[in-house]
């Protein structure tokens, strides 16, 4: 089994209020110096086969078509040991 | 003429959509979203609500859903589109329409009787309106917020696509107060407020969305 992990975040340049909202939220829980917080998603996915160029290539393609909006988010695709 | 309204799990505003179509004056036929068959309409309404329950992205997983395959591939051969609310986010997800719907800058859903300025009026969908209308019609959302490039955001309003904009607040930190756009051949509108709402006097705050409806007779028989 091959497990790949893609991690989808806001572009830079793009308005992020779910992370202004958990940034205004932490210094009231005292967490002080927080200069900014960015939310994303992490997909795990799980496929078939041993881990492979070729399959890196397909979970970037699901990543291109279907977990990102390319408009808006960039997406990171790597690939994580499965433990035996 | 027979405008289709799609109904995906999640949908809200297929009912008065349909509604919409009919008091505008054309048959309305409802669509499912499992189904790839159009059934024969001339145009298609994609109505607002929560589709797939706005998983993922919002429309985001509607716009593979087996009739956006038809739909997409009708509107490419001019068939007239509209998407309203969840309807705009799906016409985006389906790069039907450029840009994309964020979550609102204020982090707070809206809902409230807004005013607009209707810029576009070549379009199937608002040639009922004199350009420069201002009309007053709901809001509701949570993902409203339209963003693109600037680039992007340049072309359209060299190109004349930004049908319709905000007047008085930016209701959701839309780039450039834009409320709905087109695409390049003016078939397909995404409209972030809800004309389907503004058909009648005793349910909503007027007549004004009425336009969105009684257009589209105009439009065809013209062309």
């Amino acid at each position: 089994m091959a497990r790949y992990v893609v991690d989808v975040m806001p572009k830079p340049e793009i308005l992020d209020p779910q992370g202004k909202a958990v940034l205004g939220s932490l210094p009231r829980l005292g967490f002080a110096g927080v200069s900014d917080v960015r939310q994303g998603k992490r997909f795990e996915i799980e496929l078939d086969g041993e881990p492979s160029d070729a399959l890196l290539e397909e979970v970037r393609a699901m990543a291109e078509k279907l977990l990102s909006n390319p408009v808006i988010e960039d997406f990171e695709v790597h690939a994580q040991d499965v433990e035996a | 003429m027979k405008v289709g309204v799609v109904t995906f799990p999640g949908s809200l505003d297929d009912g008065d959509a349909r509604r919409a179509v009919t008091i505008g004056g054309n048959e309305a036929v409802a669509l499912w979203h499992g189904d790839d068959d159009l059934r024969g309409v001339d145009a298609v309404v994609l109505p607002g609500g929560f589709s797939y329950g706005d998983y993922l992205r919002c429309g985001a997983i509607s716009r593979f859903a087996p009739v956006m395959t038809s739909v997409i591939e009708a509107a490419g051969k001019g068939m007239p589109v509209l998407g309203i609310c969840n309807g705009f986010q799906i016409l985006c997800e389906s790069h039907l329409l450029p840009g994309a719907l964020i979550r609102n800058d204020h982090r707070k859903f809206v809902c409230r009787d807004q005013r607009l300025r209707i810029e576009r009026v070549d379009t199937p969908w608002t040639s009922s309106y004199a350009a420069g209308a201002e009309v007053t019609i709901v809001l509701k959302n949570g993902e409203g917020g339209f963003v693109a490039d600037e680039p992007t955001l340049d072309r359209l309003e060299g190109e004349g696509r930004v049908v319709a904009r905000y007047l008085d607040d930016n209701p959701n930190g839309s780039l450039r107060d834009i409320a709905g756009i087109s695409n390049e051949a003016g078939n397909v509108v995404g409209l972030m407020p809800h004309p389907e709402h503004a058909v009648e006097d005793l349910t909503g705050p007027g007549t004004d969305g009425l336009g969105f409806f009684t257009s589209l007779a105009s439009t065809v028989f013209a062309s």
